[in-house]
């Protein structure tokens, strides 16, 4: 019954609280924050139900005589119902988790693509349509520019370890790494508002890890058109910029 | 017997049946090769305990026949069993003995060969050979150190 | 060597006082050369909890550098090696032997009625490689390089020989195949002692649940450390022999649509190590279930609600968690999701089939709060939340936005922490007796428990908000201008109350050595055959048996009075009933087969 209740409420998109997410920046992570919704709102259903349980066991039978409790050990019918009850909960959340993935992982062809390639320890967007480049690492953190409104698929690779892309504002995140090819790791989104989003490496790389930042900034597609055609010139390389890393530590 | 054969058992049927799904339907190897490795892990030893379930009840053992004299289960298969039943001789157990840290010891330098030097492995393996010649030793003389 | 003979009815006493001279050497020799489970199980205890205090250290190490952004207390190399040593001893050398080796190495043989484990020497051996697969991971601190700073997990190819140079990161791979060694034996005679040396009358399905839960935790053993031991070894020869296994280098692959055919596949690391690191997770957590299985009913007077759904509960959880390790990898993008999400998801009904066993045990009970049962309603809490958020992770698109944040590191620490740490040290509360013959004091139990309760919320309730904010886990440093200061301020706090409770547990072991006050035989009114015997209990356990005629035998033979209980069907009387399915048929109260103490 509750459950129907919630599932109704956040899919018609009612303001319900954002439980400490993201409410989603990006169309994709839309879908996911409403299907964290869902989940949070049965988490403290079936949560709360099991702490009130327990919190009545252990104030209302706490000893209060040397009596024997009647020493039940089984009760089949009651032993059903909580096997049955959380195999209907837990498959009405996979129903749910297999639409919104399904959403979130779809990969149609998008408007823009760019090829991401991080390193130790930045960030390399490359836009193939006209062969725009911007590196960047550590404290110099890069910007990658996408239109608003228009969708944009990543191609994510990594010149060395396992990194990962992180936006925190999409609800979403994905291992960029090596020995798994740029077509196997691709992935859409469509950011709703102009802005710019801070982005993190999720995934330890090593010494500087915790300086790989980057921001994503989206701008009218106007905007974008003319920012994605002025070619600039003298992109450092980057082995040029893991030497200046190792030479001079983060920053350069 | 029979309740530990069904559980090894039960092991290698339900990796059996999610190794291949898993690979039906995820088309990635290893988890494939793992899966089917736990499946072995459950069959292998569960068929042997079916083996001695057979023979302990004089039944047959698929297609070998019946494999031994019927003698019942064992006291700690039967709910109804009394303790004088296991009475008796269980086994030998060793009081103490040595020859185990000595092993360590010998394994420990052997590892830390791998990484310091390879000489490190010369008394690690010294060690280790004569901890199971020790060991060997003990246990045919019967006696603790 | 001495032909173990079982001591049968009517206290045919074999094993009388003045015969334990004769076992083995004292003093010191004892600890070095004893094969006695008790022994050995005490010194993995020691061992273990040593090695749970020097990562809980590494831990407030870790706070207090977090708890201000752009920290420069430690040094981003110092920080990542405390992160990847505290995880690695607490997950390797503290959760795990803690369990299997130190509480399980007791008491399972007594609660099964066997003299000893099924080969001892295999178990001493164990120990050995155990301490000295401890004493090669911690000795990464003492080399110039110093300790390996790649995570507990080691991914390649961060893990290889140009990201992670020096002797540290091989320390730690060899460290892991000595005590991967150490594991494999003890579930192999795990699983040995409970099918071969059960007392009689103690079927299968009479067994505690601990000991069950032993049983799986041991098949599990055998599934997954061969795989993280072989994994680890390939690392090894990736980074000395020139294996290209996980190895990259040399290839150039980004962009490239063909993989070249003699490049490794960084990937195969993480599936090998999953399929061990869930299994591992269970091997963590099936062992306190166990003990909490064993508080609950002792201090509820009742007895376990639901045993065999337990024990096939137990069997699920088992089963499910060797078919879910990519759940670690949603975020690859290179697995098949749906699968594993619902595995993982299906996990939830096993466990939720356990908390409303531990509730309808405690329901209509007689629930006597001491420290052990207060540590055992501690773990229920602290794994309900950590279950909780669980099934959301094992959701893809919310794994995809909190992998790898402080939401995860939230997570996992309520699981570990409530499994490990308040089962597990309800479990050391609740055997401590047993194991040296004195009690703790339980005034001083209680604080402890109420220290580390409260700090343990304080400490990782903030984590889940930070990571919903976007903190990932494994940083160093943060910004100051993203508001995560003061989730991590209050998570440093609750970190050092914590830290305060366990100051407090090292005073009431010194109290209990300076002026120990005698446990008994039987101080909580057990059930099961360990309370039976003496404590600590004699060499090769017992001098004579109760009859084993329901999973309690001690608590039947204690309660001659009490209403009996049958194999599935709950007797109503006096006890002495003849029930149709008791084929022996002479009660379980231990009237008839009395044997004089």
């Amino acid at each position: 019954m509750a459950a129907v209740l919630v599932t109704g409420l956040t899919l018609s998109g009612c303001q319900l609280p954002t439980f400490g997410a993201y409410r989603g920046s990006t169309s994709q992570g839309q879908d996911a924050f409403k299907l964290w919704q869902f989940f949070f709102i049965t988490g403290i259903i079936v949560g709360g139900f099991v702490i009130l349980l327990i919190l009545w066991s252990v104030f209302r039978y706490r000893r209060r005589s040397d009596e024997m409790p009647k020493q039940t050990q089984y009760h089949t019918g009651v032993e059903i119902l909580y096997t049955v009850i959380p195999i209907v909960i837990v498959l009405v959340l996979f129903a749910f988790t297999v639409i919104t993935e399904n959403k979130v992982d779809a990969t149609p062809p998008a408007d823009v693509t760019i090829r991401v390639t991080a390193f130790q320890w930045g960030w390399r967007f490359y836009y193939p349509a006209t062969g725009k480049v911007v590196t960047g690492e550590t404290t110099q953190a890069p910007q990658m520019v996408v239109p608003t409104g228009q969708s944009v698929q990543i191609m994510l690779g990594s010149a060395d370890v396992i990194h990962g892309f992180y936006v925190p504002a999409f609800n979403f995140s994905r291992y960029a790494q090596p020995g798994v090819t740029a077509s196997q790791q691709r992935f859409n989104f469509t950011v709703l508002h102009d802005g710019v989003y801070r982005g993190q490496c999720t995934q330890l790389c090593g010494l500087y890890h915790s300086l790989m930042f980057f921001s994503v900034k989206a701008v009218p597609p106007a905007q974008f058109q003319v920012w994605v055609h002025h070619l600039s010139k003298n992109q450092p390389s980057i082995s040029q910029l893991k030497q200046e890393i190792q030479a001079n530590g983060p920053g350069g | 017997m029979r309740d530990e054969s069904v559980f090894l058992i039960g092991v290698g049927v339900f990796f059996g049946i999610v190794g291949l799904i898993y690979w039906l339907t995820a088309y990635e190897d290893a988890g494939g090769v793992l899966l089917l490795g736990t499946c072995f892990l459950g069959l292998v030893p569960g068929l042997y305990y079916y083996y001695w379930y057979c023979r302990f009840h004089g039944r047959k053992f698929f297609f070998f026949g019946q494999v031994g004299k019927a003698v019942g289960p064992r006291p700690e298969d039967r709910p109804d069993a009394t303790l004088a039943e296991g009475a008796g001789v269980v086994s030998a157990f060793p009081d103490s003995s040595i020859w185990p840290l000595v092993l360590g010891s010998g394994a420990f330098l052997l590892v830390l060969a791998l990484v310091f030097g390879y000489w490190l492995a010369f008394p690690g393996i010294g060690l280790i050979i004569t901890a199971l010649v020790g060991v060997t030793a003990e246990s045919r003389r019967g006696g603790h150190v | 060597m001495t032909d173990l003979v079982r001591p049968a009815l009517a206290g045919v006493d074999l094993h009388a006082p003045e015969h334990e001279e004769h076992h083995g050497p004292t003093g010191l020799l004892k600890w070095f050369t004893s094969t006695d489970h008790k022994v050995i199980g005490m010194s993995y205890t020691i061992t273990s909890v040593v090695m749970f205090y020097l990562a809980g250290i590494m831990a407030l190490l870790i706070r207090t550098q977090l708890a201000s952004p752009n920290s420069s207390l430690l040094s981003f190399s110092q920080f990542n090696a405390l992160f990847t040593m505290h995880g690695s001893l607490m997950l390797y050398l503290f959760a795990g032997p803690f369990a299997f080796g130190g509480l399980a190495n007791f008491i399972v043989p007594i609660q099964v009625g066997a003299p000893d484990m099924a080969f001892p020497r295999l178990n001493a051996l164990s120990y050995w490689l155990y301490l000295t697969g401890s004493i090669t991971m911690l000795l990464g601190f003492f080399t110039s390089s110093g300790a390996a700073e790649f995570g507990w997990v080691a991914y390649a190819p961060l893990s290889n020989a140009a990201n992670s140079p020096g002797a540290g990161p091989d320390l730690w791979i060899v460290s892991l195949l000595l005590t991967g060694f150490s594991a494999i034996f003890t579930g192999v005679n795990l699983v040995g002692t409970i099918f071969y040396l059960r007392a009689p009358g103690m079927t299968m399905f009479r067994m505690p649940v601990f000991t069950w839960n032993m049983l799986v935790t041991g098949i599990l053993i055998l599934i997954a450390f061969p795989v993280l031991t072989a994994a680890v070894v390939m690392l090894f020869a990736d980074r000395h022999f020139g294996t290209h296994i996980y190895e990259t280098t040399g290839c150039h692959m980004v962009g490239h649509p063909n993989v070249p055919a003699a490049c490794g596949v960084p990937v195969l690391y993480q599936h090998l190590f999953w399929f061990f690191g869930h299994p591992e997770v269970y091997i963590l957590a099936l062992p306190y279930f166990g003990i909490v299985t064993e508080i609950i009913p002792v201090f509820s007077r009742k007895p376990l609600f639901g045993y065999k759904g337990m024990v096939f509960a137990t069997m699920a959880i088992a089963a499910l968690s060797t078919g879910v390790w990519a759940h670690h990898m949603f975020t690859t993008g290179v697995v098949l999701l749906p699968f594993f999400s619902l595995l993982s998801l299906l996990i939830a009904v096993p466990t939720g089939i356990k908390f409303f066993n531990w509730i309808g045990t405690m329901w209509r009970g007689q629930l006597s709060l001491k420290t052990p049962m207060l540590f055992s309603l501690g773990f229920l809490f602290a794994f309900l939340m950590g279950g909780v958020t669980g099934v959301m992770l094992a959701s893809p698109p919310i794994d995809f936005f909190t992998h790898d944040t402080y939401f995860v590191v939230a997570h996992f620490h309520q699981v570990l922490f409530g499994t490990a740490v308040f089962a597990g040290f309800a479990g050391f509360y609740y055997w401590f007796p047993k194991m040296w013959g004195r009690m703790l004091n339980d005034g001083l139990g209680k604080w402890h428990f109420w220290l580390t309760f409260i700090g343990f919320w304080l400490t990782f309730m903030p984590q889940y908000g930070v990571g919903l904010k976007g903190m990932p886990r494994r940083v160093a440093s943060y910004p100051a201008d993203l508001g995560w200061q003061i989730y991590n301020q209050l998570s440093t706090i609750g970190a050092f109350i914590i830290g305060l409770g366990f100051l407090l547990l090292l005073i009431n072991l010194l109290i209990s050595w300076r002026n120990p006050v005698p446990a008994g035989d039987n101080p909580w009114d057990g059930h099961t055959l360990e309370w039976f015997t003496s404590s600590p209990p004699p060499h090769h356990n017992f001098t004579h048996l109760p009859p084993i005629r329901s999973e309690r035998p001690t608590w039947d033979y204690n309660h001659p009075e009490a209403p009996a209980l049958h194999h599935g069907v709950p007797v109503v009387g006096n006890g002495n009933g003849h029930h149709p399915r008791d084929p022996g048929g002479n009660g379980s109260s231990g009237k008839e087969e009395k044997v004089p103490t």
